[in-house]
């Protein structure tokens, strides 16, 4: 792709402490693709995620989004400036336990547009319905299921149509119908709005059906840290991938009889 | 040779725990060897202890006559204590850690101060910001709900003090002048400290643990990636509310503290004129003003404490709990020390 990217992570590592979770990690997303981060439990795809929206600050490396530094000097100012062109889902949905599941779509469009309050509900009332939550606008958070949470976590990151959407996990826990519709949507608004999508997530058929790249982060890529170590096409790493792990992930194939 | 007998299980390993494991230490430079034949049944917790015993002992044990589905479990306890050695590394506590961790408390409290301030001086710019549906709603919830219970402790404490009071001062005939001395001590002292106590352990608390619960969900962070600073959204509102409500509170446990004292009087035979005079002769308008000016005060301090023990929550739902302690123990100890300096302002002052 010629383009240039809309988000740049230059070998960027987290440490807490003295645990360090993984280390030079490298990747570009592109405008239009849908690019997925997977990779098992614990190896710091919820962690590079929040490097990615300014949530934590890497211990090395540099990020860019939108071509704007967001670490390092002046990287503040930055994501204040591209904060309203990215939308993100939490693992949980992280929806304001206060208010509605409407009252949560609509606090962006309040803050952020000038819409009067029957257009923030209207626009927020599509929002939903595009989630599938149309019937449960009223309901609070407490009142509904994870799953229901995390589509309307989805709804409330569309809420400004950002053209760049990050999504935590947002088919774990579902069932595989409700799962199958959201992949749907997320390649129908890839389509329709040329939104870019960068999802963590660990379900094998989500990414095989969404994915245009990918990469695979793994615990014990270095001796004492986790990192890279596949990037590419998912179908290209099911076939022709010759790391056990990634082996492993994609074909269901263990490197030994007593797995670690 | 260590022999096992019986069934290998989670209820019967216990008694043998200790014994085995003894034995095997004692056998290490020498040969050792599990006799197995009589053993019926074994389970994860027996290959757990045969493991055990294994690692105790320094080497690899033969085992005889382990059936052959045990034999598989056997060796995925010795695959999983070797995972386990691998991964403990919990450093010992040092003296570095703990000023280490004071550092981090300190710059959190003065970034919060820092915080908040600027989100105070930013206010006009993000009006938007300061919903006033929940500035209400706070009102609400942290003053006007707390009414009944300012009123009836007022009511004690006018109550108590009167009559404590009035048994030493009867010595002297100087009983009349109860009614000023609680009145003083009320307005100046006594109402906006127990208004600022029950403030932190109704209020301060509450904020603690909502602001936590947003913390420990991840809610903080939905709102500082939308552009929403989490001090205007949740703390300034709370901040102002408490600082509201506070004056109404001490003035209600002032009266209410009064009545109780002249539930007193009115005992001793003092009528409600000379009770009234008394106060009115005694207590100045300053008093008054000066009391609510620090009950504003220390709305403030309890409220932003609570707050900011509420952004400091770690993880997980336990450390919520923390946060709300916290909260009630920081405002209490920061409204007497706050108290202490205004006795000293007021002083040198000469009001």
């Amino acid at each position: 792709m010629s383009e240039e990217p809309i988000i740049e992570v230059d070998h960027v590592a987290q440490r807490f402490g003295s645990r360090t979770i993984f280390r030079d990690v490298s990747l570009q997303v592109y405008p239009r693709e849908v690019f997925v981060i997977l990779g098992g439990s614990g190896c710091g795809k919820s962690t590079l995620m929040k490097q990615l929206i300014g949530l934590l600050v890497p211990s090395a490396g540099h990020i860019s989004l939108y071509g704007h530094a967001i670490t390092g000097p002046g990287g503040e100012a930055a994501l204040h400036t591209v904060q309203q062109r990215i939308g993100v889902m939490f693992q949980s949905g992280a929806l304001f336990g206060s208010m509605t599941l409407l009252e949560n779509v609509m606090l962006p469009l309040e803050m952020f547009t000038a819409l009067p309050p029957e257009g923030r509900e209207a626009v927020a009332r599509v929002k939903l319905g595009l989630v599938g939550l149309g019937d449960a606008a009223g309901l609070m958070p407490a009142e509904i299921s994870g799953g229901m949470a995390r589509r309307a976590g989805i709804a409330r990151a569309m809420a400004l149509d950002p053209p760049l959407l990050l999504l935590d996990e947002p088919s774990a826990g579902l069932d595989p119908i409700t799962s199958a519709g959201l992949d749907r949507l997320i390649l129908d608004l890839r389509q329709d709005l040329g939104a870019t999508f960068v999802v963590v997530t660990h379900e094998l058929a989500s990414i095989m059906a969404i994915a245009d790249r990918c990469v695979m982060l793994d615990r014990g890529a270095y001796p004492d840290a986790g990192g890279v170590i596949a990037e590419g096409k998912p179908r290209e790493l099911r076939e022709t991938s010759t790391h056990p792990i990634v082996r492993a992930f994609f074909r269901r194939e263990l490197p030994g009889a007593v797995a670690a | 040779m260590l022999a096992f007998a019986g069934r290998l299980e989670a209820h019967a390993i216990g008694a043998m725990w200790r014994p085995a494991i003894h034995a095997a230490q004692h056998a290490r430079g020498h040969s050792l060897s599990f006799d197995l034949r009589n053993v019926t049944f074994c389970d994860v917790g027996g290959a757990s202890l045969l493991a055990a015993v294994e690692t105790a002992y320094g080497a690899p044990v033969e085992a005889v006559g382990l059936a052959e589905r045990a034999i598989g479990l056997l060796e995925r306890a010795r695959a999983a204590g070797k995972i386990e050695q691998r991964a403990t590394s919990i450093s010992p506590f040092t003296l570095r850690d703990v000023a280490a961790a004071a550092a981090r408390l300190l710059a959190f409290s003065v970034t919060f101060i820092g915080e908040t301030a600027v989100a105070f001086a930013e206010l006009p710019r993000h009006r938007r910001m300061l919903r006033v549906p929940d500035l209400l709603g706070y009102v609400d919830s942290a003053g006007i709900r707390s009414l009944p219970l300012v009123v009836l402790l007022g009511y004690l404490i006018g109550l108590i003090l009167a009559f404590q009071s009035a048994v030493p001062m009867r010595q002297f005939g100087a009983d009349i002048f109860v009614a000023s001395l609680v009145a003083i001590a009320l307005l100046r002292e006594l109402g906006p400290l127990l208004a600022a106590v029950i403030l932190a352990g109704r209020t301060g608390s509450a904020f603690a643990a909502e602001i936590g619960t947003m913390k420990v969900n991840e809610e903080i962070d939905a709102l500082t990636t939308m552009g929403l600073d989490p001090v205007t959204m949740l703390v300034l509102p709370r901040v102002i509310a408490a600082m509201c409500v506070m004056p109404v509170m001490t003035m209600t446990l002032d009266i209410a503290g009064l009545l109780g004292m002249a539930t007193v009087m009115r005992g001793f035979g003092y009528p409600f004129v000379a009770i009234a005079r008394q106060v009115q002769e005694w207590v100045t308008a300053g008093d008054l003003y000066g009391g609510l000016f620090k009950a504003v005060c220390f709305g403030l301090v309890v409220a932003a404490i609570g707050c900011r023990a509420g952004l400091g929550t770690g993880v997980g739902p336990r450390s919520v709990g923390l946060s709300a302690t916290s909260a009630v123990v920081g405002g209490i100890v920061a409204t007497i020390a706050v108290d202490g300096v205004f006795a000293l302002v007021f002083y040198r002052l000469h009001l």
